[in-house]
């Protein structure tokens, strides 16, 4: 039997995409790592105190410095002549890394420090109930971005977090999605062999926050990448260097799966809003080349 | 002044709690209809899905029951039948 890194027992939701992250993770990463987590889901149910359901070293930091905290384990084992002994990972939600901790993470890139820094992206604040992050989609209903009357839910696009790590010249950027786990697993191991900094964004759908059933978290996955709203690709020091190309779906074909768009289908005006969020897969295509 | 050291958790130890009684559906691998492939165990949430032998069996201590084995199985071989029955 093979060693599960990331133990059963957790809390996360029966389907959650980020539970799913961590252990594809950890199979990437093997045992010798040092962890870092914000507060956010995983690290939530993952750490129920005085339980963890981690099987590596694992430290959490505030919501706002797990960046700063994976440069100080790094600097530490440094100066102690024991940097061969593990690599150290940050594993942070959209809302820790993409809000609150891109000044941590933007000063870690820029430092050079040789971490590999991992946001699983659900694209909004699930551990505290579903409020919008720079994350979440344009169009998608959140408690704090709702739908109604006189909205069509977030109206602004979702951050490109990628471009910014890029844009720091780091030599490694990769996205995924755990609905192509053998790709997540092969950037991992990627991203820690190689010296210095790396910023890897992993699609990570959640059924609560997302409004769909959890047998359902890997098929929602897959749609996100085949209608390009979710672009998978590799980047060094700003350069694209590889890109999954796809035979694109409508994306229709996502959103009306996932109660966080349903408005779209349902209200006056939101056939507008389709077509807007048809636009920005089209973007992505054009941009990177996607279509098949 | 002396310092204790701060707090620890045992690694692992969500073990202790047994998700299992989360379940409403329970997945059943058809061992014959299985070829083996591991995408259920791959995908599984609480990885609680393993390798015996050649084919996969579940752990159903933890298994919430989620579904998603049943709805990626590339060859249908998990049925989801409701706990109990
Ligand atoms: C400084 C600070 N502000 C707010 C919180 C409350 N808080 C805890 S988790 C969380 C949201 C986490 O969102 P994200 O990083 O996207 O992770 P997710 O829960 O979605 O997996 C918030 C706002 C906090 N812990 N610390
Ligand atoms: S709310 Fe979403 S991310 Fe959080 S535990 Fe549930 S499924 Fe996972
Ligand atoms: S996904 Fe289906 S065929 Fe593959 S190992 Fe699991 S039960 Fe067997
Ligand atoms: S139903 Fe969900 S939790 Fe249970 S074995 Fe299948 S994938 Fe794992
Ligand atoms: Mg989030």
């Amino acid at each position: 039997m093979q060693e599960e890194l990331f133990a059963p027992g957790h809390r996360g939701c029966a389907g959650c995409g980020a539970a799913i992250a961590a252990r594809l993770i950890l199979k990437g990463s093997g045992k010798d790592v040092i962890i870092v987590s914000p507060t956010g889901c995983l690290e939530v149910v993952s750490s129920p105190y005085p339980e963890s359901a981690w099987k590596v070293p694992w430290i959490h930091s505030l919501f706002e410095n797990a960046a700063a905290v994976a440069s100080g384990v790094e600097v530490a084992l440094k100066s102690l002549g024991r940097k061969d002994e593990a690599k150290v990972i940050a594993i942070g939600g959209d809302g820790a890394t993409i809000d609150i901790g891109i000044g941590a993470l933007s000063g870690m890139l820029e430092r050079g420090h040789d971490v590999t820094y991992i946001c699983y992206d659900n694209e909004a604040y699930m551990n505290t109930g579903i409020q919008r992050s720079s994350s979440t989609p344009y169009g998608a209903s959140t408690t704090t971005s709702p739908a109604g009357k006189v909205s069509f839910g977030e109206n602004r696009p979702k951050k490109n977090l990628p471009a910014i790590a890029a844009a720091h010249g780091i030599p490694y950027v990769a996205t995924a999605s755990i609905a192509y786990p053998k790709d997540v697993i092969k950037k991992v191991k990627k991203a820690i062999s190689i010296e210095g900094p790396k910023y890897l964004q992993i699609h990570a759908p959640c059924c609560t926050g997302w409004g769909f059933d959890g047998s359902k978290t890997i098929e929602i996955g897959r749609l996100a990448v085949e209608t390009g709203l979710f672009p998978i690709y590799e980047s060094t020091e700003g350069k694209v260097t590889s890109v999954k190309k796809v035979k694109r779906k409508p994306v229709e074909e996502y959103l009306k799966a996932q109660r966080r768009f349903k408005h779209l289908f349902e209200s006056e005006g939101g056939e507008g809003e389709l077509k807007k969020i048809q636009d920005i897969a089209d973007a992505n295509a054009k941009q990177f080349g996607l279509d098949l | 002044m002396k310092l204790s050291i701060g707090a620890m958790a045992e690694p692992g130890s969500t073990r202790t709690n047994k998700t299992g009684s989360w379940r409403t559906f329970k997945p059943i691998i058809n061992v014959e209809a299985c070829i083996g492939c591991g995408t259920c165990s791959m995908f599984c949430p609480e990885g609680t899905i393993c390798k015996v032998a050649d084919k996969y069996a579940i752990d159903y201590d933890y298994c919430k029951g989620c579904g998603i084995c049943a709805h990626e199985c590339p060859v249908k071989a998990i049925e989801m039948v409701l706990e109990g029955e």
